[in-house]
């Protein structure tokens, strides 16, 4: 154990380092050295130079979801991506109609775009999960109407890790004739993706979910049948007008790294990384009381979601120092409302307060595991000691039947 | 959240963990907060046939302020009289621990705590008077 280096990440879902590989070659394109041009520069080889190392990280990234290249627009990141897709085709559709779909646990990129969109006269439905996580195609399908434009569900999702059925989704909506974007942030590298099987028309990327630098992201927009967007960005004209500003090239050629390490380690990284969640599960599923948040069986390998009854999540973090990682509880917040994505899966307040969110990711370890099972042991062991609500389970008073004098 | 030195103190090492017997006539108990606001606190006082406060306990369901802020309160409270345990305010206690502006709710909840306890020994002390 002495080896361990503290505090042990535990919280890749929030991003992950980048691979020392990628950061090898980010570094190429930067100084008077490297291959600094302007990859718009015409005229000379320096931005010759450049151009062609956007455009082979253009092909890795369509490469990990067997799309072409001519597909994939360079963002800024992912909220980037999911406000361009949204409001893109939203705008471009609205002689069609102004009613779009997503999901009350979409990330909150995708929430606040749809709020602006409703503010400007667009309606939006916002969906219930079921209580695993998963989205009710039935409802889905009740929801869609003639005047839907847009579709946008995400495909896994950042605080439960459950995967959703996009390949079932995309039939409904291209029936429907209606755009369906998918955020695509916590699934590439980590859940097979490919758009050639799927009816997915838009699919935002984020470059430092997967080991690549931050501030760097694309989004896939389908060529056959053809989607189109209206710019939200204006300038230049880069990315065929869809996406106005100078390429940053060591960003790309990072992004473009990145995809091309997870195509090729990603099943057995996955492999790996499963039995890591695997075994921390096991070590914890024990303890009375505790509760995984979202199905089990659909969700991505690095994220488990645990609620540990009648322990309040930011107090357990505070015994766990040791562990970087986040919790569903917003004590921290003036608001006191814990994980909007917890409660929409129907969780009770205090499940939403009592929950952990431990990811892992490339760098981590099977001795990381072991110790983070053994600290969260003895922590709600120790919390609940300290608990008047486990006193209470422990002498059988139901605690949702409790008249609570609140402030 | 950074916290401060006195409240990683009280969180590490809680003073007067526990539970006195509800149904006692010289306890008293104030129970606040709610499981959905993410904390919920349990004081206890053991008051003595002068009046004064005795032992203190507590239990509470939250945040590490929460938890130092009831655990600060049971050290303040013991050999004070009922009158002067009225006395002690939500500021003291957030002074005494350096609480940050958005966990001044737990100081808040800690001062409802010891009124309630207070007020719960007194209601029973009177029915016990009335019986
Ligand atoms: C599902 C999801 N969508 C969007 C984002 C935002 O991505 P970015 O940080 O690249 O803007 C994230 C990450 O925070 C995410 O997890």
């Amino acid at each position: 154990m002495s080896e361990l280096k503290m505090p042990i990440y535990f919280d890749y879902a929030a991003t992950t380092p980048v691979d020392p590989r990628v950061a090898e070659k980010m570094m190429q394109y930067l100084t008077p050295m490297g291959v600094f041009g302007n990859p718009a520069s015409k005229s000379h080889s320096f931005g010759w130079e450049a151009e062609a190392a956007v455009e082979e990280a253009r092909g890795n990234v369509a490469a990990l979801i067997n799309a072409d290249p001519k597909e994939i627009v360079w963002t800024s990141g992912a909220t980037e991506s999911n406000n361009l897709a949204i409001k893109g085709a939203a705008h471009f559709n609205e002689r069609r109609g102004k009613h779009i779909i997503t999901c009350k646990t979409e990330h909150k990129a995708v929430l606040d775009t749809c709020r602006q969109l409703e503010r400007e006269g667009f309606e939006v439905t916002y969906l219930d999960p079921e209580p695993n996580g998963l989205i009710d195609l039935a409802k889905l399908k009740a929801a869609m109407r003639e005047d839907t434009t847009v579709v946008s569900i995400m495909h896994v999702n950042n605080e439960t890790g459950v995967i959703q059925d996009i390949a079932a989704i995309g039939e409904m909506c291209r029936a429907n004739k209606t755009i369906f974007h998918v955020d695509a942030a916590q699934s590439a590298g980590k859940v097979p993706i490919d758009i050639e099987a799927l009816k997915v028309d838009m699919m935002s990327f984020s470059a430092h979910k997967i080991y690549g630098p931050k501030g760097i992201g694309a989004l896939y927009v389908r060529r056959k049948p053809r989607v189109r967007i209206e710019a939200q960005t204006h300038g230049g004209g880069h990315e065929r007008g869809m996406r106005s500003g100078t390429l940053p090239t060591h960003q790309i050629v990072g992004m473009g790294e990145a995809f091309r390490i997870a195509k090729l380690e990603m099943n057995a990284e996955n492999d790996r990384i499963l039995m890591l969640r695997n075994r921390l599960y096991d070590g914890l599923k024990d303890i009375e009381e505790v509760y995984v948040n979202g199905d089990l069986e659909h969700r991505v390998a690095g994220i488990l979601n645990i609620s540990f009854n009648y322990v309040e999540g930011e107090s357990l973090m505070m015994s766990l120092k040791g562990l970087a990682m986040s919790s569903g509880s917003a004590c921290t917040s003036a608001s006191l409302e814990p994980s909007y994505v917890l409660r929409a899966l129907g969780r009770s307040d205090e499940l939403a307060h009592s929950s952990l969110r431990l990811s892992m990711g490339r760098f981590s370890k099977v001795e990381e595991v072991d110790y983070a099972i053994e600290r969260i042991r003895a922590a709600v062991e120790k919390l609940r000691e300290l608990s008047p609500l486990w006193e209470m389970f422990q002498e059988g008073i139901d605690i949702s039947k409790v008249e609570w004098v609140s402030h | 959240m950074a916290y401060g030195e006195k409240v990683i103190d009280h969180y590490e090492n809680p003073r007067n963990v526990g539970s006195f017997s509800k149904a006692d006539l010289n306890i008293g108990t104030g129970m606040v907060g709610a499981p959905a606001c993410g904390d919920v606190m349990k004081l206890q006082i053991k008051v003595n046939d002068q009046g004064i406060i005795e032992d203190a306990k507590f239990k509470t369901y939250g945040c590490g302020s929460a938890i130092a802020s009831s655990s600060l309160l049971t050290e303040w409270v013991k050999g004070k009289t009922l009158e002067e345990a009225k006395l002690i305010k939500n500021t003291d206690i957030a002074a005494e621990l350096d609480l940050p502006p958005v966990k001044i709710h737990c100081s808040v909840l800690a001062e409802d705590a010891i009124r309630t306890a207070i007020e719960d020994y007194q209601k029973k002390q009177q029915e016990q008077a009335g019986a």
